[in-house]
Parts: structure tokens; sequence; C-alpha cells
């Protein structure tokens, strides 16, 4: 075998034996990677209260009420809601309907208290006038939810183990 | 025009993002022409000694020669 | 790729190119500003925030790409030790790391105000840093050793080392849950952007190619020249 052929021989084993490992080791950390659980992902693993994670899923229509300088809203996805209170600055994008992450722990009433709420948004983009027309013709709901109902999860979501 | 400036309210974002782009992209840009302007300056010069010793020998201009592996020399990194 | 060992035919190759390149940078610059700041629509979630995408994706991807060339020149160098391999991956890195830092950059300056955070440690975000730090690591090593062969092989090696990260920044958004949204326009049922902004995108996209072009060119020269002069310096050494 010449020089060259083995020199192309051990890189391309070692970029596969790389590749290999890499796979391996980011399987092995799936859970850890996880950035956020939805809600069905905390009934399931039954979070501790006190312990801090993030929750993802959708902001509930028709559940956003705002107490004074808290705001009490629902966050779904479509399977389960869990209640959410948060005292602080929203983000422009919040809103019912729309996707959003939030950072905090769940009290002892099963109510999760965030400390951060993260607005998160679908990859669609369009002007106003074209996602009018779409809403008027009835063809589209809001992205966020269309995924949610095809899917079963939100953009960015995997789907929760207990779902399919 | 006002609108433009103020990007609807997010003009703090918008007009920094391309200030930075535009600051970023020129600035590899001028040292890459003002590395390029030092090297081929320092060059000609060498070329211009060599020039004069090798035409009193005879022998063929540097140019020509084809880089081999050999001669090749990778060097310290010029930013 | 034997014929382009000689350097003369590089310098002429680079010679006849380089104004094309130019060309096509000056006027998809102009043409992708003037829509992506005037010409287009905002967007009827993002407003006109939308109009940092035109940096920022184009960014990104560059990112993406300069160091995938880099990756090829570095197993190029390593296995056919091709001479202009290595001065291919030389010119690439800054030029990469640059597009990186502008793509991190802007992309905080856009998650402030649409997700109400300038970062966050998810998948997609983290690996571009990591490419950032592939990047600088790579400038760092070649000048890491006494024998800047070494260096560059130490540097070399790294770069393929890296690699496997490129397709983890891809594929992160599908892969895990995370804060950044998934891919708009190269997925699976076309793109997810409306006509208007899509040609602004691609219009910038083409401007910070043709400048990668440009840039590299002119860099790969130099190094030739730097090359050449270290040739001749050794050569009055021993003459």
């Amino acid at each position: 075998m010449t020089r060259k052929k083995r020199r192309l021989m051990l890189v391309g084993l070692g970029m596969l034996l790389l590749g290999s490992a890499t796979a391996l080791t980011l399987t092995a950390f799936q859970d850890n990677l996880v950035f956020f659980y939805s809600p069905s992902d905390v009934q399931e693993k039954h979070v501790d209260p006190g312990r801090r994670f993030r929750l993802g899923g959708l902001v509930e229509e028709g559940s956003v009420h705002k107490d004074g300088t808290t705001v009490r809203f629902n966050v779904t996805d479509l399977n389960n809601s869990l209640p959410v209170s948060f005292t602080g600055i929203l983000p422009d994008l919040f809103r019912e309907g729309q996707g959003v992450v939030a950072e905090g722990a769940l009290d002892g009433s099963g109510t999760f208290k965030a400390v951060e709420v993260l607005a998160k948004h679908d990859e669609n983009y369009m002007p106003p006038e074209v996602a009018e027309s779409l809403k008027k013709s009835g063809k589209w709901t809001g992205a966020e939810t269309e995924r949610m109902k095809e899917q079963g999860h939100p953009a960015g979501m995997t789907a929760p183990a207990s779902a399919k | 025009m006002n609108d433009f400036l103020t990007m609807g309210g997010y003009g703090g974002y918008v007009w920094p993002a391309y200030a930075i782009a535009l600051v970023v992209l020129v600035l590899v840009l001028v040292l890459t022409l003002r590395g390029a302007a030092s090297s081929q300056k320092t060059l000609d010069l060498l070329q211009q000694a060599r020039g004069g010793r090798r035409s009193r020998r005879g022998a063929a201009p540097v140019g020509d020669q084809a880089v081999t592996p050999s001669t090749v020399d990778t060097g310290a990194e010029r930013p | 790729m034997h014929r382009f060992a000689n350097p003369a035919r590089f310098l002429r190759l680079a010679t006849i190119l380089l104004p094309w390149a130019v060309g096509v940078t000056v006027i998809s610059l102009v043409a992708g500003l003037a829509y992506a700041l005037v010409l287009s629509p905002a967007d009827y979630q993002q407003g006109e925030t939308v109009r940092i995408m035109y940096i920022h994706v184009p960014a990104a991807w560059m990112g993406m790409f300069a160091y995938t060339m880099m990756a090829i020149a570095s197993a190029v160098a390593l296995i056919w030790k091709h001479p202009l391999a290595d001065l291919a991956g030389k010119a690439s890195a800054p030029v990469g790391a640059a597009f990186t830092l502008i793509c991190l950059v802007t992309g905080s300056l856009w998650g402030k105000p649409m997700w109400g955070t300038w970062w966050v440690w998810d998948a997609r975000l983290t690996s571009m840093l990591i490419l950032l730090f592939l990047y600088l690591g790579y400038m760092a090593l070649q000048s890491a050793f006494d024998d800047p062969r070494r260096g560059q092989k130490a540097a070399s090696v790294l770069a393929l080392v890296g690699f496997v990260n490129v397709p983890i920044i891809k594929f992160s958004v599908d892969w895990w849950n995370t804060l950044h949204q998934p891919a708009s326009v190269v997925k699976m049922g076309g793109p997810a952007i409306d006509a208007s902004m899509l040609v602004p995108l691609l219009l910038m996209a083409l401007a910070f190619k043709g400048y990668y072009v440009v840039v590299l060119l002119i860099r790969i020269r130099t190094e030739i020249a730097e090359a050449k002069i270290r040739t001749l310096r050794m050569a009055e050494l021993h003459g």
C-alpha cells in the first residue's frame, strides 16, 4: 500500500471513529441535552418541587391573566397543560397561542413559578398581508398550533415519550 | 424615513447588527490587503536584489520555479 | 488538482478570477442591502427585526462553509501533501472566524428583542460557539509550535476532528429541543420564507460568498509570496 493510500485510510478511519464516538456520546447524553420539558414530560417525570428546569410549550388560549405585576398563564402541549406564574417583563412576542419557554421550578401546589419567560417563534417568515390572507382563508390557525396538531409538539420539541 | 431609522422600535438592535457586520468584514479586508501589500513589497525587494546577483551569474529568475513540498515552508500565521 | 500545485498557475487563475469575484460581491451587496433594508417587508411576527436575518443567516452559512473548506484543505494537506492545501486552509480560517463571530453577535441582537434573552445554551447556539472556538484553536495551533510545519499539521488535525461539529450545528434544531427555531430555507417541503424575504437573503448570501472568494484569493496569494520570501531568504543564507 502506498503511503498516500495509508494516510487516506487513516484519515477516513479517524473521521469514522470520531463520528461514531460523537454519535454515541450525544445519544447517551440525550436527557441532559434536553433544553426544556413539555407539560406532558413534567407529568411523566414527576419533577420534584423546587428543582429548577425549563418548561416549554404553547401559551394556552384564554389562560393569560394579569394580577398586578404578576402574570398567570397555562403552558400546554395540547395533551397536558401546566399553570405558570411569573413576575417580570415578558418578551414582545409573548401572547396566547405563541410558543414559550419558561425557566423556574414547581411550587408545592403544582404551579410552575417562572423566573424567566422566553418567547419561542417558528421558522415561518412572511409579510403581514400574507399572514392575514392565510388566516382569512381559514388555512392557518398559527404555525405553532399547526405543528403541534400535526406532530404532537411545537417547533423544536421532540414528541413527549408518552404520546404515540 | 423615521420608520427606517427606528425600525419599528427595534432600531437599537437592527442597526448595531449591520454596523458590527460591516466593521468586522471591513477590518478583515483591510488586514488582508495590508498583508498582501507588505508581502509583495518584501518579495519585490528580495527579487530585485537577487535578480542583480543572478544576472551576474546568468541563472533564471526565481518566479517561474514550481514550489514543491520541499520548498514550501508554511511558516508562521499572518493576521 | 495537481495542475495547481504550481503556484504560478494558481496566481494566474487568481488574477483572472479576482475582478469577477469583486464584481459579484459589490453588485450583490448593493442589491442585497437595498432589498434587506428598504425593498422587503417586515415580518408578520417579528416585525423589522427580521432584517437582522439578512446578515445573521448568510454569516452562519459562510461560517460553516469556510470551516468545511478548511477541513477539506486539511484533509488534502494531510493525505496528499498538496502544497497549496495548507495555504488554502490557513487563508480560510480568519474569514470563517469573522463570519461566525458576526453570526453570534447578530444572533444575540436578534434574540434579545424576540426571545427575550441575549443568549441561551441550547444546542444550536452552543455548537455555533464551539465552531468559533475551533477556528480560534486552529489559528492558535499554527503559531504554537517552534516548527511551523508541525503547527500546521496539528491545526489540520484539529480542523478535521472539529468537522463533526458542522452537521451537529445543522441538525441541532431537529435532533434536540432548542429555543432556536428549525430551518426555514434548507428543509424538506421547501423554504418557509416568503419570496419577498428570500430575495434579500439569497442576495446577501451571494455577497458574503463573493467576499469570501475575494479575501481567500488575496490571502492565498499572500501566503505564496510569503513562502517565496522564506525560500529566497533560505537560499541567501546558503548561497
